[in-house]
């Protein structure tokens, strides 16, 4: 190949790019597969979405342009989705940084135990992310009446005197909410951690204890931190995504609608519109809207984190 | 309890007593606080029904009864449609998803990790840019060419989806990177194609990341309700069928957690058996 280049230099770009194609056929026909169901179904999407965005559209009749009228009602007129956005939010400020840390705790804590207890551990955390519908138990914990296990304990030791309707009641939706996502928040990230920790050089320890660190703290902050850098982004990412995303445990614990819209998030909005009332090109408009939320506190927080410790 | 701290104390660098016994009491009751749902859910599951009502509730259940299951079961049979279909239908869902997902982005995977070919930076950045946001923010237009292609209400407007998942080809390609290149070498220089390199050599070298990308694509798969694709009732999953069980009044709450039981079993049991392969491919689940 190199040799072909020297003695006829006068491909253009072009053709060597063709040539380049034709050597590597077979990887892409490997790839194709998978590529073509990606575009299909995750890339051309985001677009076709952007798109939908400006026009009305009800799957019957053919979709009209109406410029930016989504956005502008959105913004400006629709009043659950302000509440909404602001729920995302404090859910996510508060379950995306709390989930991450805790996962990242754990996954350190675990590390240090005997093989044998640590995947013990481990499947005890990793376990209520993949348990299905499992996180329905919380409805009978935090059930409205006194046989609700929260309301049963907190009465039985005099906290409270009534039962707390804890799933119909504005004021405790969101903490409920909080509570249970966080259950369920040791998922992919956690693996990572913990898988990262396993593979973090032992002997840095060991010279690092010969350079003056002392304890577990510094340890931490100077050798196991920085050397498990890729997978605390890859962790962020995967915490962020989710933290946003929250909708379906809004919507089987405290109901959809929730009472005052008061677990109505984002996505729950989504929902309402592109598969209750079929407005498409509305739900169209806040999952774009969703979709830059999430691409921007992504690369941001990337970005930070990508700095930090350089 | 203190002497065994000590000794480990001693043993390890840099490590205090306080801080042991600190870390451990933290760590012993988030344990308690993520496993005790659990616990519950298992434990209803064999109580009989007065004893589900009970206060302080039963960690574990004095007199273990499998009415629940029992009560599940006849319920299945005077079901409108034969309850194994909807099992014939979870099943297939969840075994055609998870092989296809498995092979086809193993496959993907492979030039990714191993070679430098024209379009690959963006392919693959596009791939990582797709983990940064929710599937949720694709599922109207998902459904628009879902039902333009004839998909609507077959498996496979839930199977197609699923397969091009990108977390799985991203972990795939993460794994594969770290297969020596000298084996792939010597294996071209003995005359072998690309794709038999590939059946041949890799895919077996990455069975641990196998079992990772079947058991997340597995619970999102086993757990499918169908949603707004599936509305026939012969092709709708088993999980629907159970939520439906499941929105009875109060005499069906042993019947409740019989169902989530069920549900919870498999693939925490999936994850049990192959839990160590599975850490070990997100060792290399790292970004950059």
């Amino acid at each position: 190949m190199q040799s072909a280049l020297k003695t006829k230099p006068k491909y253009t770009k072009r053709q060597l790019l063709k040539m380049e194609i034709k050597k590597h056929k077979h990887l892409y026909i490997l790839m194709a597969p998978y590529a073509l169901l990606f575009f299909t179904f995750t890339v051309i999407p985001v677009f076709m979405s952007l798109g939908i965005s400006f026009s009305y559209y009800n799957l019957l009749e053919t979709p009209r342009f109406i410029g930016l009228d989504n956005y502008l009602k959105l913004l400006l007129y629709d009043d659950e989705f302000i509440i909404a956005i602001k729920n995302t939010l404090i859910l996510a400020v508060v379950t995306g940084p709390v989930s991450y840390m805790m996962a990242f705790v754990f996954a350190w804590l675990i590390n240090e135990l005997k093989p044998k207890v640590r995947a013990f551990m481990t499947l005890i955390f990793y376990a209520p992310s993949i348990s299905g519908n499992a996180y329905l138990m919380w409805l009978i914990i935090f059930s409205g009446d006194i046989h609700g296990y929260a309301n049963a304990f907190l009465i039985r030791y005099g906290f409270i005197d009534n039962p707390i309707l804890w799933l119909k009641n504005p004021d405790y939706i969101m903490l409920v909410i909080i509570i249970v996502q966080l259950w369920l928040s040791l998922g992919v990230s956690f693996l990572s951690f913990i898988a990262g920790l396993q593979s973090v050089d032992k002997t840095l320890y060991e010279a690092g204890a010969i350079d003056g660190i002392r304890n577990r703290w510094q340890e931490l902050w100077y050798i196991t931190l920085p050397s498990m850098k890729p997978q605390l982004l890859f962790g962020a990412v995967m915490q962020i995504t989710t933290s946003l995303a929250i909708a379906e445990v809004s919507m089987q614990l405290v109901g959809f609608p929730s009472v005052q819209y008061a677990g109505h998030t984002i996505v729950t909005h989504l929902i309402d519109y592109g598969s209750t009332r079929f407005d498409l090109g509305y739900a169209s408009a806040i999952a774009t809207i969703l979709f830059l939320i999430m691409m921007s506190a992504n690369l941001f927080v990337r970005s930070f984190l990508r700095k930090l410790g350089d | 309890m203190a002497k065994k701290f000590k000794i480990k104390a001693t043993r390890k660098l840099n490590r205090s007593l306080g801080g042991d016994i600190f870390l451990m009491t933290l760590l012993m009751i988030f344990g308690i606080f993520s496993a005790y749902p659990l616990i519950m859910t298992v434990s209803n599951a064999f109580k009989p029904l007065d004893e589900l009502f009970k206060f302080p509730p039963t960690l574990l259940p004095r007199n273990i009864t499998f009415d629940n299951f029992r009560d599940l079961s006849e319920l299945m049979e005077n079901s409108w449609i034969p309850f194994s279909r909807y099992f014939f239908n979870t099943i297939f869902i969840t075994l055609t998803g998870t092989v296809g997902h498995v092979i086809i982005a193993s496959m993907a995977a492979y030039p990714l990790a191993k070679y430098k070919f024209p379009g690959k930076t963006i392919f693959f950045t596009l791939v990582v840019y797709s983990l940064m946001f929710a599937p949720q923010v694709t599922a109207t237009p998902n459904y628009i060419i879902i039902s333009s292609i004839g998909l609507v209400d077959t498996p496979f407007a839930i199977i197609l989806p699923a397969i091009a998942s990108s977390l799985g080809l991203y972990l795939m390609k993460q794994f594969m990177t770290q297969i020596p290149d000298e084996l792939i070498e010597s294996a071209k220089i003995d005359g072998a194609s690309e794709y038999r390199i590939f059946f041949q050599i890799v895919m077996p070298l990455v069975k641990p990341a196998w079992l990772t990308l079947v058991i997340l694509l597995f619970q999102r798969l086993w757990t499918t309700d169908g949603g707004a694709f599936i509305f026939s009732e012969e092709y709708k999953p088993v999980s629907y069928a159970l939520r439906q069980i499941a929105q009875g009044s109060i005499e069906r709450a042993g019947t409740i957690a019989a169902v989530a039981f069920v549900m919870m079993i498999v693939p925490v049991t999936f994850f049990m058996i192959s839990q160590s392969r599975i850490v070990e491919t997100f060792s290399h689940s790292g970004m950059k």
